[in-house]
């Protein structure tokens, strides 16, 4: 084990420490939470998450953008794993029987 | 030590592990490719422990990124989980200092999704739900890096088994599981269009932190939904 990977290893595991912690140590130091960034903390999760979403599906191929709307169409009414299922499935039936 | 928060806990934790073990299997196989050890690899797993910056990371190892770059570029794929942290004080201030060491360590999306959703249901956050949610990941987490690692060579094109499409859907799933919170749409939207404008003019990782902000942004200028009630009792009428 190279004591540079070493280091950069330990590195990026206290910055990522350092962002799990930072938002709470903020929070603390104000007294009360103002109601315009409690709706705006209340916004994070669908916010972030969505960029995580936006550019796979535009830079997807077009298996890759069916089998995230059958997924979708999927995750409406039926629990998660069923949507990964389906979303899955669509992605193989279109690489390997449609040949996308 | 509740049983029904260690079972409901680990129930919940190990469909994540099951979900995200490809993941883990792809990191562990791309970490090898780019140079890393079996034991660097796990290694990486149980300190950073964060899916999505451990493949930036390790991508940009691979190109041999000045080490400043690679940890700049780790902080903006987290960054959401400065903002994460911020909304979970609320839930966990009855922690002690130790407790609360553990549980920013573990502190990952799916963890903070649930972690929300149970306190939103009522059930509030103890200690031990989450401890038992967090390890049920964490530990297959790792485990599947190295097995990923040690097998690295045999996986071949992600593509082929439509593993690339898993993490994508995934996150979806969590999105739209919050579609019924006041301003969901304009929020989503926001993100989206800036996300993706990002992504092409300015590259990955940086639209993470830039979709994430304009999402909030946005969601910090909406109307609020009632001025006459206190904030708790508005958030309270979202289910």
């Amino acid at each position: 084990m190279s004591n540079e990977t070493l280091l950069l290893i330990l590195a990026a595991a206290i910055a990522t420490f350092a962002t799990r912690i930072g938002g709470y140590v903020l929070i603390t130091r104000l007294k009360t939470i103002p109601p315009r960034m409690e709706q705006a903390l209340n916004a994070v999760p669908a916010a972030v998450l969505t960029t995580l979403v936006a550019p796979s599906f535009f830079n997807g191929g077009w298996e890759v953008k069916i089998a995230m709307v059958v997924a979708l169409a999927a995750g409406i009414r039926y629990p998660g794993l069923l949507m990964l299922g389906a979303g899955w499935a669509v992605a193989m039936i279109c690489r390997h029987l449609l040949g996308f | 030590m509740n049983r029904d928060d260690v079972r409901s806990g680990i129930r919940g934790g190990l469909v994540i592990a099951i979900s995200s073990a490809p993941f883990a299997i792809l990191f562990g196989a791309v970490a090898t490719d780019n140079g890393l050890s079996v034991g660097e690899a796990t290694l990486m797993s149980a300190s950073v422990y964060a899916g999505a910056s451990q493949l930036v990371g390790i991508e940009l190892f691979g190109h041999h990124v000045a080490p400043w770059l690679v940890i700049l570029s780790v902080l903006a794929v987290n960054f959401r989980h400065v903002l994460y942290s911020a909304a979970l004080a609320r839930y966990i201030a009855h922690f002690s200092p130790l407790q609360k060491f553990f549980t920013f360590f573990l502190l990952t999306d799916p963890q903070f999704a649930e972690s929300v959703k149970r306190e939103e249901s009522g059930q509030g956050v103890s200690f031990t739900w989450y401890m038992a949610f967090g390890s049920a990941i964490y530990v297959p987490w790792v485990i599947s890096s190295a097995v990923g690692a040690f097998f690295g060579q045999m996986l071949g094109d992600p593509k082929v088994l439509a593993i690339d499409v898993l993490l994508p859907i995934y996150f979806l799933g969590l999105v739209i599981g919050f579609r019924h919170k006041p301003g969901f749409y304009p929020t989503v939207l926001a993100s989206a269009l800036a996300s993706v404008l990002a992504y092409h003019f300015i590259g990955s990782p940086w639209h993470v932190s830039i979709g994430a902000a304009a999402g909030v942004v946005v969601a910090a200028f909406l109307p609020l939904p009632s001025l006459a009630q206190p904030v708790t009792a508005a958030s309270d009428t979202e289910n």
